[in-house]
């Protein structure tokens, strides 16, 4: 199928873009790589009368090493993270989502920021910023503002995010030398939309003992203080995390999000750097 | 009907200018308004391959891609690579190792081995494989398709260490 008609215009600075969506009385939909929306317009899932396509703001392409953390422009494509062509708070976490995510063509166009904005359950970098505590950095008409992870995504495809805001970017505290990370994701074939995501960070110089339960109905559920799960595999705990973040004993997604947070638990034991 | 929008873009070396709707995605602009058919629609939403063509050097969606927000940019559809020394590698191959039955896939197919061959020269089969779960073929069981793809890469390998020595 084609897209419904839209009016189409591509500013070249976050201040134009800030005006454009201010002047559409919220009509209009701001757009990045399009990877999702593309589908969904040609689908007519979505309908906008008019997108504001971010692709031409160069300064949403910037990235920011302060040491300590890293800060990533909205506007980087998946490949630049999965050919670590920017910088990497992760210690290779981030390369190993990217190069999972849907394929390469993809991947050249669809963007961290886009994702985030998405805030699609089932899909990688949602669920990565919820693991890594990630702070999203907005601008609109009053200024800039800092939204943490747990308060980003508010529902499946619904996020903080207001209709006049652009998503600036993310800033990502840096792991430590030390860390180990685990990422497993059940899907039918390789790019495909998740069935579930579970993943794990091992930060222990910095207190950080995360894991995440993802591709559910809404935002990714958090294990903020996972150091148990890490230290030995207990299964009546795991049914418990399982159940807090309403899964449904007996049901597939239970059993399917059940063997990614194992499998993920298995992988950060036997962490080696090189993916899960 | 939203009124037309001016895109200038640069497809297979030539500058091409044109007035469009917006919504038009690169696909239907460069078969419906250039006459490049060779650039195959499938699914039209991303996940078949069928489209798969190069935007300033890399394997792109056309289908979900608006050719307005192409503008600037270096478009190369299949029609480009006549002369290109890896795809004349790639067709060979394809054609001795049965990479190709209906042909439906093969345009996008090309754009994304072509890609393989070139970033990831070092790739098993397993990683080839990988690579192409994007592009989806119903006729060769993707075998002949690996097979074709691994022989280019072996035989750029051979031919580079020949070449350094």
């Amino acid at each position: 199928m084609k897209p419904a008609p839209f009016d189409y215009r591509r500013p070249d600075t976050v201040e134009a873009a800030l005006a454009a969506l201010a002047g559409s009385n919220g009509v209009a939909k701001a757009v990045a790589g399009g990877q999702s929306l593309g589908p969904m317009l040609n689908l007519r899932l979505a309908q906008p009368a008019e997108l504001i396509d971010l692709g031409g703001i160069a300064a949403l392409r910037e990235c920011l090493d302060a040491g300590t953390s890293v800060q990533l422009g909205a506007g980087i494509t998946h490949a630049q993270i999965e050919d670590g062509r920017i910088p990497d708070p992760s210690r290779g976490l981030m390369s190993f989502v990217a190069r999972g995510i849907a394929y390469r063509a993809v991947r050249n166009r669809g963007t961290l920021g886009g994702s985030l904005a998405h805030a699609d359950p089932a899909a990688d970098w949602i669920n990565v910023m919820a693991l890594l505590d990630a702070t999203c950095i907005v601008m609109g008409p009053r200024g800039q503002r800092e939204i943490a992870q747990r308060d980003w995504m508010v529902g499946a495809f619904t996020t903080a995010l207001a209709d006049d805001e652009v998503l600036l970017g993310v800033r990502i505290a840096r792991l430590s030398p030390g860390a180990r990370w685990s990422y497993y994701k059940v899907n039918r074939k390789p790019g495909e939309f998740a069935e579930a995501i579970c993943a794990f960070v091992d930060d222990g110089a910095q207190g950080r003992r995360r894991a995440v339960i993802g591709a559910i109905d809404g935002a990714p559920f958090v294990i903020a203080d996972a150091g148990a799960l890490i230290e030995r595999w207990d299964e009546a705990l795991a049914h418990r995390h399982l159940c807090e973040a309403g899964l449904e004993p007996g049901t597939l997604e239970y059993q399917l999000h059940a063997v990614a947070l194992r499998r993920a638990a298995a992988a950060l034991a036997v962490f080696t750097g090189e993916g899960a | 009907m939203t009124l037309p929008m001016p895109v200038e873009l640069c497809v297979n070396g030539e500058r091409v200018s044109a007035a469009i709707e917006p919504r038009t995605h690169l696909a239907d602009f460069l078969r419906e308004h250039l006459n490049l058919t060779g650039t195959n629609l499938g699914c039209e939403q991303g996940v078949c391959g069928a489209c798969t063509l190069q935007v300033d050097g890399v394997p792109t969606r056309s289908c979900t891609v608006l050719a307005v927000s192409c503008t600037g940019a270096e478009v190369r559809t299949i029609e480009d690579f006549d002369a290109d020394p890896v795809m004349a590698q790639l067709r060979e191959a394809f054609s001795a190792e049965h990479a190709l039955q209906c042909g439906y896939c093969t345009p996008g197919m090309l754009a994304t081995a072509r890609d393989i061959v070139l970033r990831l020269p070092d790739a098993d089969d397993a990683r080839v494989r990988h690579e192409l779960a994007g592009n989806l073929c119903r006729c060769t069981g993707y075998v002949g398709l690996v097979r074709a793809i691994r022989s280019v890469l072996d035989a750029r390998k051979t031919a580079g260490a020949v070449n350094r020595t």
